[in-house]
């Protein structure tokens, strides 16, 4: 985990749930890339953030050394849902938010204080992106941006189309 | 942790002590009043901490018999930097943080690691939980991240409600803050004293 370096986030709110992850890839200290891709579209309304090491994020076979962080919405319901788990592939299914990383501690924190439930998108997006950031500005191997994506049922954002149109 | 405002400052921990996975106590503050005007924060090692304060307490006696005077806590803070390098190849095992008023009045924080090093700052958590506190102060009390908002200058009842809020978030993920805190605000009146109770499992 600490050899590459990497923040991700996934948390639940009303109707809507996002996943954020940063953007560095590094080897240790040395920092070789800013525009790293650990956040992954897996389907619709499905994503999946892979923090660990650098070569097995990008393989196709296991086994893996990551820390995976899973969010989406119910095909059918469009229920909310964010999960994370170990290597080995035990799950976590919480109700609120989830972090995974080397910045864990940061990201636990920040979201502590900062998330409440039922948030709308648009805070949802400020919130998240908030806990990242000041996050990663405490770890030395995770940073240089971020990339967050919000999901939206489409149910609920046909009423108010143009107010998230810029996400 | 700490957080200096314009003409006070505020030092806040926790009172539990604990030894891997037990409590010892329910009811022990880490904050220890060094004058009206200078509270000094200490974890750590317990022993090394009762050692440290009596020893400070001790050389400010000396220095109030010498001078006549209470010792300021620009002083205290440059003193305590040497007495913890004078022990640099056997050290306290202390995280220390300083915070009072300055001579001019203005609050003032100073944060120290084992031996000596220290700087002069405006917000600081120290501890096992200062990796999820030290962020958050960032966010809100440094505004990083932030764009176009208005630094106004941090009134005492904001401060001490973000401390609140900063460690019941705490002893939510961290196992070793919990119980209650105490939170020692100091104005030009003196120390005011407030305690706040926290999740005790």
């Amino acid at each position: 985990m600490e050899y590459n370096g990497a923040a991700i986030i996934a948390m639940k709110g009303k109707n809507c749930v996002a996943i954020a992850a940063d953007r560095r890839f590094g080897v240790q200290a040395q920092t070789v890339g800013t525009n790293f891709q650990k956040i992954f579209e897996m389907g619709p309304r499905l994503f999946i953030g892979l923090p660990g090491l650098a070569t097995d994020v990008q393989t196709v076979f296991g086994p893996y050394f990551v820390e995976p962080v899973i969010a989406g919405l119910d095909p059918k319901t469009f229920e909310p849902f964010v999960a994370s788990m170990d290597l080995i592939g035990c799950p976590m299914v919480p109700d609120d938010f989830v972090v995974s990383g080397t910045c864990s501690e940061q990201m636990y924190g920040m979201c502590e204080s900062l998330w409440e439930p039922d948030l709308e998108p648009d805070d949802l997006f400020e919130t998240i992106s908030q806990a990242l950031l000041n996050a990663v500005d405490r770890d030395a191997v995770s940073g240089w941006g971020a990339v967050v994506y919000v999901m939206i049922s489409l149910k609920f954002l046909t009423k108010k189309k143009t107010r998230y149109k810029r996400h | 942790m700490a957080i200096a405002g314009e003409d006070f400052s505020v030092i806040a921990s926790d009172t539990r002590l604990s030894q891997g996975f037990s409590i010892h106590s329910r009811d022990l503050p880490k904050t220890y009043k060094l004058s009206n005007s200078t509270v000094l924060g200490a974890c750590g090692f317990h022993g090394d901490v009762l050692t440290l304060t009596k020893v400070i307490n001790a050389r400010l006696k000396i220095y109030e018999n010498e001078h006549h005077k209470k010792m300021s806590t620009t002083a205290i803070a440059a003193m305590l930097s040497t007495m913890l390098y004078y022990r640099r190849f056997f050290p306290y095992y202390v995280y220390n943080i300083v915070a009072g008023l300055d001579d001019e009045g203005k609050g003032c924080v100073f944060s120290f690691d084992p031996v000596g090093s220290y700087e002069r700052e405006s917000y600081r958590a120290g501890g096992s939980a200062s990796s999820m506190l030290q962020p958050l102060l960032d966010n809100q009390i440094g505004f990083k991240n932030q764009q176009g908002v208005e630094r106004l200058p941090l009134s005492k009842d904001k401060v001490v409600n973000l401390v609140k809020d900063v460690f019941i978030s705490a002893s939510e993920r961290d196992i070793y803050t919990g119980d209650g805190i105490i939170i020692n605000i100091i104005t030009k009146d003196g120390v005011q004293e407030e305690r706040f109770p926290l999740r005790r499992d």
